[in-house]
C-alpha cells in the first residue's frame, strides 16, 4: 500500500531523517514513536504531500488524493459550527455535504454540539469533528497526528472502533500517539525513531 | 463546480459571523473622506480638485485594513494545510478567496465612493470615472494585496509588513485611477487611464492565483 524508500527529511540545517524506509501494508497500523523533536510529525507530513523530501522517495498504490491527513490542528473554522465545516469539507472534497450530521453522530456529537460555534467547544469535542472528517469519504489511507489528543476515555474508545473498522476493511493507518495505543487493534507495528531521526 | 460553491459559501458564513472584519472598510472609508470634508473650508472649490486622489488613497487603505486576515485565519488552524490536499487546485482556492474578498471588501467600498465622492464636489461626470476606475482598480487592490497576504502568511507582525509590500505595488493603480477622475473633471476623454487600469486587472487575474499558491504551498511546506 506505502512504500517508504531510504527517505530523508531536513528542517534547515537540521537533518530529521536519513535512509528510513518501510513499508505499509492494507490491513496495518503502524504506529510511528519518538521523542518530542524527533520529526514524526514531518515524516507523516512528507507522506502527505506536505513537506518536500530531500532524499529518498514514497511510493503508494492508490493515489495521492486517497489518504486522509488529521493533523495537529483540526483545519476547523472557529467561527462555524462543526457541521458547516464538515460540509465545507465535503463540498470540497467532491463528498455527499447531507452527511455532515451522520458523521458527526457517528464520532459522538450530539446534535446541539453540532449547532455551536467551534469556538465553544472543548478541545476532545474539537478533536472529534476533526476525525469525523476520516468518514466523509472513504479514502485507504489514514495518516494521523496525536489523534488521540484531548479526547476522553469514550472518545479513545470510539475512536479506537473507527480505527479498527478501518484496518478490518483492508485500510491502512500511520498514526503517532504519546498515549498508549487502545487495545485490541489488529497488525499494529511499532516504528520507533531516536533523536537524531533514526528508525 | 461545487468545490468552488462550498468555498465561495465558506466564505459567506464566515462574513456572516465577522461582521466588524467586513464593515470596518466601509466605516474607515466614510470617516476619512468625512474628516476631509469637514477639515476644509466650507464650499472649498480646491476640495474638489484634491478628491480624486483623497478618494484613491481611503479605498486603498480601507482595503488593506482586512487583507491581512486572508489567508492567516486559515494557516493557522490548518485549514490551509487541507486546502492544499484539496482536490481542487490551489490556484482556484486563492481565486476564490481573492473574489470574496472583493465582493466583501471591494465592491461596497465602490458603491459607497460614488455618494462621497458627490460630498466632495465631484460633478456626475467624474463621479462615473470614479465608480468605473474603482470596479476596475478595487480587484487589483485585493488581487495584489492577496499575493502579498500569501507570501507573508507565516510571517509574524505581517501585518505591519503587508502595507510596506502592497502600496509600491499598488502606485500604477492609484495614478490612473486618480488620473481618471481628473481628467472627468477637465472635461478630457478617460478611456486612456480606464483601459490601463483593465490591462492591469487582466494581468492580476491571469496570474495573481497561481503566484498566489505558489507562495501559499511555500507557507505549508
Amino acid at each position: 500500500m506505502l512504500q517508504i524508500d531510504r527517505l530523508s527529511i531536513g528542517r534547515g540545517d537540521r537533518v530529521l531523517f536519513a535512509g528510513l524506509s518501510v513499508a505499509l501494508q492494507p490491513g496495518e497500523l503502524l504506529h510511528v514513536r519518538g521523542a518530542n523533536g524527533c520529526g514524526k510529525t514531518s515524516l507523516l507530513e512528507a507522506i502527505a504531500g506536505l513537506r518536500r523530501c530531500a532524499q529518498g522517495g514514497i511510493r503508494s498504490t492508490p493515489d495521492e488524493l486517497a489518504r486522509h491527513w488529521i493533523g495537529h490542528r483540526n483545519a476547523l473554522s472557529p467561527s462555524l459550527t462543526p457541521r458547516e465545516n464538515l460540509q465545507f469539507w465535503a463540498g470540497l472534497n467532491g463528498a455527499d455535504t447531507g452527511a455532515a450530521d451522520e458523521v458527526l453522530a457517528a464520532v459522538g456529537l450530539g446534535a446541539g454540539v453540532r449547532r455551536r460555534a467551534v469556538r465553544s467547544l472543548s478541545a476532545g469535542q474539537k478533536r472529534r469533528s476533526a476525525l469525523a472528517r476520516l468518514l466523509l469519504q472513504p479514502r485507504p489511507l489514514w495518516l494521523l497526528d496525536e489523534p488521540l489528543d484531548g479526547l476522553d476515555a469514550d472518545g479513545i474508545a470510539l475512536i479506537a472502533g473507527l480505527l479498527r473498522d478501518h484496518l478490518h476493511g483492508g485500510g491502512g493507518v500511520i498514526m503517532t500517539s504519546h498515549q498508549p495505543l487502545p487495545a485490541g487493534l489488529p497488525a499494529v507495528r511499532e516504528l520507533a525513531l531516536d533523536r537524531a531521526g533514526q528508525p | 463546480m461545487s468545490a468552488v460553491a462550498a468555498l465561495l459559501r465558506r466564505e459567506a458564513w464566515l462574513a456572516a459571523r465577522s461582521r466588524s472584519d467586513w464593515l470596518m472598510p466601509p466605516f474607515f472609508l466614510v470617516v476619512v473622506v468625512t474628516l476631509f470634508g469637514l477639515g476644509a473650508e466650507p464650499n472649498d472649490p480646491r476640495l474638489a480638485r484634491f478628491a480624486p486622489a483623497i478618494l484613491w488613497v481611503a479605498n486603498l487603505l480601507a482595503a488593506l485594513l482586512t487583507l491581512e486576515r486572508l489567508f492567516r485565519a486559515d494557516h493557522e488552524d490548518g485549514t490551509l494545510e487541507q486546502m492544499v490536499l484539496s482536490p481542487l487546485p490551489l490556484y482556484l482556492v486563492a481565486a476564490c478567496k481573492l473574489l470574496s474578498h472583493w465582493l466583501l471588501t471591494g465592491l461596497p467600498l465602490v458603491l459607497l465612493s460614488a455618494p462621497l465622492g458627490a460630498m466632495l464636489g465631484l460633478d456626475t461626470a467624474a463621479v462615473v470615472a470614479l465608480v468605473a476606475g474603482l470596479v476596475l482598480g478595487t480587484p487589483c487592490i485585493s488581487a495584489v494585496g492577496g499575493f502579498v497576504a500569501a507570501l507573508t502568511v507565516g510571517l509574524p507582525r505581517a501585518g505591519l509588513l503587508l502595507p510596506v509590500l502592497v502600496l509600491p505595488l499598488i502606485v500604477p493603480v492609484v495614478i490612473f485611477g486618480a488620473g481618471a477622475v481628473r481628467s472627468a473633471q477637465q472635461g478630457l476623454p478617460v478611456d486612456a487611464p480606464l483601459y490601463f487600469l483593465a490591462a492591469i486587472l487582466a494581468v492580476c487575474v491571469t496570474l495573481v492565483p497561481w503566484v498566489c499558491s505558489a507562495a501559499l504551498r511555500n507557507a505549508v511546506d
